[in-house]
């Protein structure tokens, strides 16, 4: 599948491979615990330096989320957050800033608006992708031809248990990016990252020239910091979400947001000055 | 009967506004795992590789001797099936309406046909070299069959429960944790089979490479619905040949319960051939027709709102959903109905006219299981009470020529704390 350089997304990896330094793929709910706070928080993400903003789409059976995140969906479900909201929310968020957004959502919102209906909404709203945590390649032929038709990117996800057979086609399924998931398992922090994740990546990257986002369970500096190298970028969510959860208001979330972008974004260009260090 | 397909709107009573149904997938019929346009495999990637091999390790099962004869050894002398076909000569007497046998499910160890699934995937597992297995359990017959089968196999077992269902269904949490089973009470969303079912998938994903995940009814994504539907068609297949030498005919109605819907397609499986035999399956009607009153998903036609196409736990079926695609509450008297979607063959079944679909309140099926229990002696599980109700509401439809298999599913000893709270309501 030939990737569109036109995209935001492409063209923002393009830009971090000239450099060599790795991404910040941001995650946060949308409407956690408002749509209004969520753009404040994304535009809060974009200042600090995050590469890219995922925004996820609440959903009543989040059944690949770790409790933080299920507890982000129900927040923002309570206060009322739909699909249209958060394409609503798009449209607001790219009013103040041309950073890259993906939209993470499981199917079932997605198939009740329709399919057709939700890719031109989406794209008109100034999307650039959209992930589906329960959509694999084999069932994705008609959503990829409709948003495909829309411009938009369709990331798919890979994981530790894919196949090399199963990566050729995720691959091939993808673009803008490829998500690679870091350990079998739903999301939520960890302290270690997994041993086998450098073989994953290496593997993933035998594939595909498509940029490799690593996510599920990266939330320090030191995960950012050894990940150069191997992956484009790191996804952080339930780390920012966890902030979100805790702050004692948003003005002090969106605070506490930049500053862990930006502690990732310094362990990245770190791990790049290490990298050109010892080649 | 009327079912809601293509372009015609779901009746609807209250405020919600009911999307056109251009959002169905268009996908051939003839793809596997899929029933009609129904089924598929929608699931994070983690989990492809294992239910590809679970696929295949049950393709090679099916055509394997030694795994048949080790089945037919369990289901006979550890399980005791065959199940008698009981003419139920009171209840008939009592109704005046059609002559009606009862499959006697709720005879068989740990008291419902769940352990016809669970000794299948038991065996499954063990081939897999799968040290544990995980279930989830709504009504607790489920969790005790894994529970059960585990123990005798030699494996590990864990069992997710909504905590409101473990409120209900004490002894059947009591049994499990007898068996060695760990009983992990689920506290999110409803607390109920759905509930329960998120919790297993998020240790399934986490642990897929040591566990095998023993869902139990015709839901989830391929291969489930039509593994666990052959695991469950000795119900059918033994019901045809019982009948047929009994009274020398086929019956003219099969009735049964429909939560996920594993022991209806069990029954009905075997005569789906047979186009004279009217298929009539019974879902929990609960206390009203609004959303979260009730989990009745293919019984638009009475008035129950909410159902749509949809995607849920890895499979495309009928759900109860809100406009904007998030999963509806439910209710029921019966936990082991208590589940916003139904098995992707019924599905299919319903649209293609093949099945019908209908639902009774919590009020006639307790009314369904006193009736039973003082007509025949048998207290049924409040599930299967429902299709008894079912079938007492039809009464005025039937001629007196027409022979009936009702499927005793389970039976009630778990639910007589419910029993007795109730009981003292009923004239």
């Amino acid at each position: 599948m030939t990737v569109p350089l036109t995209t935001r997304i492409a063209k923002h990896f393009a830009e971090l491979r000239a450099t060599g330094e790795l991404g910040i793929v941001a995650y946060i709910t949308a409407g956690d615990p408002t749509l209004h706070a969520t753009c404040d928080y994304a535009l809060a993400l974009a200042e600090a330096g995050a590469d890219v903003i995922e925004l996820g789409v609440p959903f009543s059976d989040p059944l690949a989320d770790g409790p933080t995140i299920q507890r982000a969906s129900e927040r923002a479900l309570k206060s009322g957050t739909t699909l249209a909201g958060v394409l609503a929310l798009v449209r607001q968020i790219r009013q103040s800033s041309q950073v890259p957004l993906v939209l993470f959502s499981y199917f079932n919102p997605i198939l009740q608006m329709g399919l057709e209906r939700f890719a031109a909404a989406a794209a008109e709203a100034g999307a650039d992708g959209v992930l589906v945590t329960d959509l694999t390649p084999e069932e994705s032929a008609e959503y990829r031809r409709i948003l495909q038709a829309h411009h938009l990117d369709t990331i798919f996800l890979a994981a530790p248990t894919s196949t090399d057979e199963r990566l050729v086609k995720i691959a091939a399924c993808s673009s803008g990016f490829l998500y690679v998931i870091s350990r079998t398992g739903v999301t939520g922090a960890k302290d270690a990252l997994p041993d086998d994740l450098p073989a994953l990546l290496r593997r993933a990257r035998s594939f595909t020239q498509l940029p490799i986002a690593v996510g599920f369970g990266i939330s320090l500096p030191g995960h950012v910091s050894v990940l150069g190298g191997l992956a484009d970028a790191a996804v952080v969510g339930s780390a920012l979400v966890s902030e979100i959860e805790k702050a004692a208001s948003p003005e002090a979330a969106a605070t506490a947001l930049r500053a862990r972008v930006r502690a990732l974004k310094e362990a990245a260009r770190r791990g790049l000055s290490r990298r050109e260090a010892t080649p | 009967m009327t079912r809601p397909s293509g372009s015609v709107p779901i009746p609807s009573r209250c405020t919600i506004l009911v999307q056109p149904m251009s959002t169905q997938l268009t996908i051939p019929a003839t793809t596997p795992g899929r029933f009609g346009p129904y089924g598929g495999r929608y699931v994070p990637e983690t989990l492809m590789v294992p239910l590809f091999e679970l696929e295949r390790v049950y393709e090679l099962a099916k055509a394997d001797p030694a795994f048949q004869a080790r089945l037919q050894d369990l289901l006979k002398n550890f399980a005791g099936r065959p199940t008698p076909l009981q003419f139920a000569a009171r209840l008939t007497a009592k109704l005046g309406g059609p002559r009606i046998y009862l499959k006697r499910e709720d005879l068989l160890h740990t008291g419902a046909h769940k352990i016809n699934n669970a000794i299948g995937q038991g065996l499954l597992a063990v081939k897999m070299g799968k040290p544990r297995i995980i279930a989830e359990t709504g009504a607790g017959q489920h969790g005790v069959a894994s529970a059960t089968v585990a123990a005798h196999l030699g494996l590990q077992c864990t069992v997710y429960m909504g905590t409101e269902d473990m409120a209900r269904q004490a002894l059947n949490v009591a049994r499990m944790r007898m068996l060695g089973a760990e009983v992990i009470g689920v506290e999110s969303g409803s607390r109920t089979l759905k509930d329960a079912i998120n919790e297993a998938m998020r240790d399934w994903v986490t642990n897929v490479r040591t566990s095998h995940y023993l869902l139990g009814s015709v839901l989830g994504a391929h291969p489930y619905p039509t593994m666990v539907r052959d695991f469950q068609a000795v119900i059918g297949r033994e019901a045809r040949a019982q009948i047929l030498e009994a009274e020398k005919r086929l019956p003219t109605h099969l009735y049964a319960c429909v939560g996920g819907g594993s022991n209806s397609i069990g029954l009905f499986y075997e005569f789906l051939k047979d186009a004279d035999v009217k298929l009539v399956g019974i879902e929990a009607g609960g206390r009203g027709n609004g959303l979260g009153e009730h989990a009745a998903r293919l019984a638009a036609h009475q008035g129950f709102t909410g159902a749509r196409p949809g995607v849920l736990q890895g499979t495309y079926t009928y759900v109860l959903q809100n406009e904007d695609g998030q999963i509806a509450a439910t209710h029921s008297i019966s936990a082991g109905l208590d589940y916003p979607a139904v098995g992707p063959e019924h599905a299919w079944l319903a649209d293609q006219h093949r099945a019908e679909y209908a639902a009774v309140s919590d009020q006639a099926a307790l009314e369904a299981a006193q009736l039973l229990s003082r007509t025949e002696g048998i207290i049924p599980a409040l599930e299967s009470a429902h299709a008894i109700a079912g079938l007492i509401e039809r009464l005025p439809q039937f001629k007196p020529s027409d022979l009936v298999i009702l499927n005793l599913s389970g039976r009630g000893d778990k639910d007589m704390d419910t029993y007795t709270r109730l009981l003292g309501k009923l004239t």
